[in-house]
């Protein structure tokens, strides 16, 4: 049932507000993924599935990645070069989707160095080398950088806050666009099982969940309304990570800054 | 001739003592950072610690001018007593929020690293707050207001590309829109927030 809700809530967003624009550029890019642009138009919904992750969070994450995050620094390091390692198998493609062809060499030679010298991911010897710094690219990304708008936020059980796009595109990832998903679910290998996929995406939350322990207890205890606060912080990364840009400047609208006077 | 020269000695005294005062934003970043680093290191209790960041705050944020950013379109709804009653219910709320947000650190350490003057009114200041066993190592952005440069502020602190005050500004929107965009429905949460 609860399946059946989300798949109609997110072709009827994505039906709605998608339209494709080839070759848009970034001020565009910028424009239609502004967080407070994005409707909340199943909030009920949403509120109700919030709910849930943070229970989840409280009996699951939470006591896990507090014992985690106490681990040796060389375990945590080498878990989350790992993953990054693996991460790199969507990234890859997603490089190549966007265009950005120099840096899909790149990160495939990154991926070749850390999976043999590295030990199966678990030590970045291509950033010891030199190579540029990794930034994960996701299906979702490439439909935005093609002009693809993010329809409604979302908030999905179990796997947390995302938008209409980002949620369809993400299913690419299950039909032939991840290969770690490839090798151990999707064909049935001599080498990976099914419970190495999963078990690599629940150790992904908790490595993020862990690397954020702090951050997200303060961010709880001091908001006003917390499902706001995740929903701005969720969007105002994603538009960071679609643009690849740090820079606050070029990604903010300054005019209500301008409008106020105190000195 | 004796006028003249008393009106180039006035000119050229207050062009240097004026020129003298004003405080380069990462300068000012980098001073407030190590004051209050240094005061959340001190051996005191953690609600001492809360009093005296708040008093730094009082000194280095712009808090009406978050506070009145914060609220968005509907500062511009608000009649005057209204204005001075958020005002005064912001700044407990900022305060409060702020310091126990830091309270929480032990002597982070924190680099400045560059500066982009974005025109006369803002500067960026970048910094970094050094990894520690627990956390990666965090990109700290701090939006200046340095429209008196005397006198520079801090509106914002933007971490890992994150803005707070814009945070905020939606957390503020979402409570309005759920209570039909009534004002008092927001003095409520923020009274409740600060006496909790």
């Amino acid at each position: 049932m609860m399946i059946k809700k989300i798949i109609v809530i997110i072709i009827t967003t994505f039906a709605l507000v998608s339209n494709l624009h080839a070759g848009s550029d970034g001020e565009l890019i910028l424009k239609k993924n502004e967080p407070s642009e994005i409707k909340d138009c199943s909030e009920t919904f949403n509120k109700a599935s919030f709910a849930l992750n943070q229970g989840l969070d409280k009996v699951i994450f939470k006591p896990v990645s507090s014992v985690y995050r106490l681990m040796p620094s060389p375990i945590k390091s080498g878990v989350s070069n790992s993953l990054s390692n693996l991460g790199n198998l969507v990234t890859i493609p997603n490089n190549l989707l966007q265009g950005e062809f120099a840096l899909a060499g790149i990160n495939s030679g990154r991926f070749l160095i850390n999976t043999t010298v590295g030990i199966l991911g678990l030590f970045d010897v291509a950033s010891y080398l030199g190579f540029e710094e990794y930034t994960k690219e996701d299906y979702g990304q490439s439909l935005a950088v093609h002009g693809v708008g993010p329809g409604c936020y979302l908030v999905l059980p179990v796997l947390g806050p995302s938008t209409a796009r980002d949620t369809v595109a993400s299913l690419a990832n299950f039909f032939g666009g991840d290969a770690w998903y490839n090798v151990t679910v999707k064909n049935d290998t001599q080498y990976f099982r099914d419970v190495d996929y999963y078990s690599s995406k629940v150790t992904s939350g908790v490595d993020f969940r862990a690397k954020n322990f702090d951050s997200i207890e303060n961010l709880e205890k001091n908001s006003i309304d917390f499902y706001a606060s995740v929903k701005s912080l969720y969007l105002q990364d994603r538009q960071q990570k679609i643009l690849n840009s740090q820079k606050v400047i070029d990604t903010q609208d300054d005019s209500d800054w301008e409008e106020i006077e105190t000195q | 001739m004796m006028k003249k020269k008393l009106l180039v000695f006035l000119i050229v005294f207050f062009s240097i003592t004026v020129s003298s005062f004003s405080i380069e934003p990462d300068i000012f970043v980098q001073s407030t950072v190590n004051r209050a680093s240094k005061l959340l290191g001190e051996d005191i209790s953690k609600d001492e610690k809360i009093e005296k960041l708040k008093l730094i705050a009082k000194e280095t944020v712009d808090i009406k001018g978050i506070g009145f950013y914060t609220l968005g379109p509907k500062r511009k709804t608000l009649s005057g007593e209204e204005k001075k009653k958020y005002a005064k219910l912001f700044e407990e709320y900022f305060l409060k929020s702020f310091s126990s947000r830091l309270a929480e650190y032990t002597n982070p350490e924190i680099d400045v690293i560059n500066k982009e003057k974005i025109n006369d009114n803002y500067t960026i200041v970048n910094s970094v707050l050094k990894a520690t066993k627990e956390r990666p190592e965090i990109n700290i952005d701090w939006r200046i207001y340095t429209k008196n440069r005397d006198n520079p502020l801090i509106r914002d602190l933007i971490i890992e590309g994150l803005s707070l005050a814009r945070t905020q500004k939606e957390e503020f929107a979402s409570v309005l829109s759920s209570n039909e965009n009534n004002i008092e429905a927001l003095f409520k949460v923020l009274k409740e927030f600060s006496s909790n």
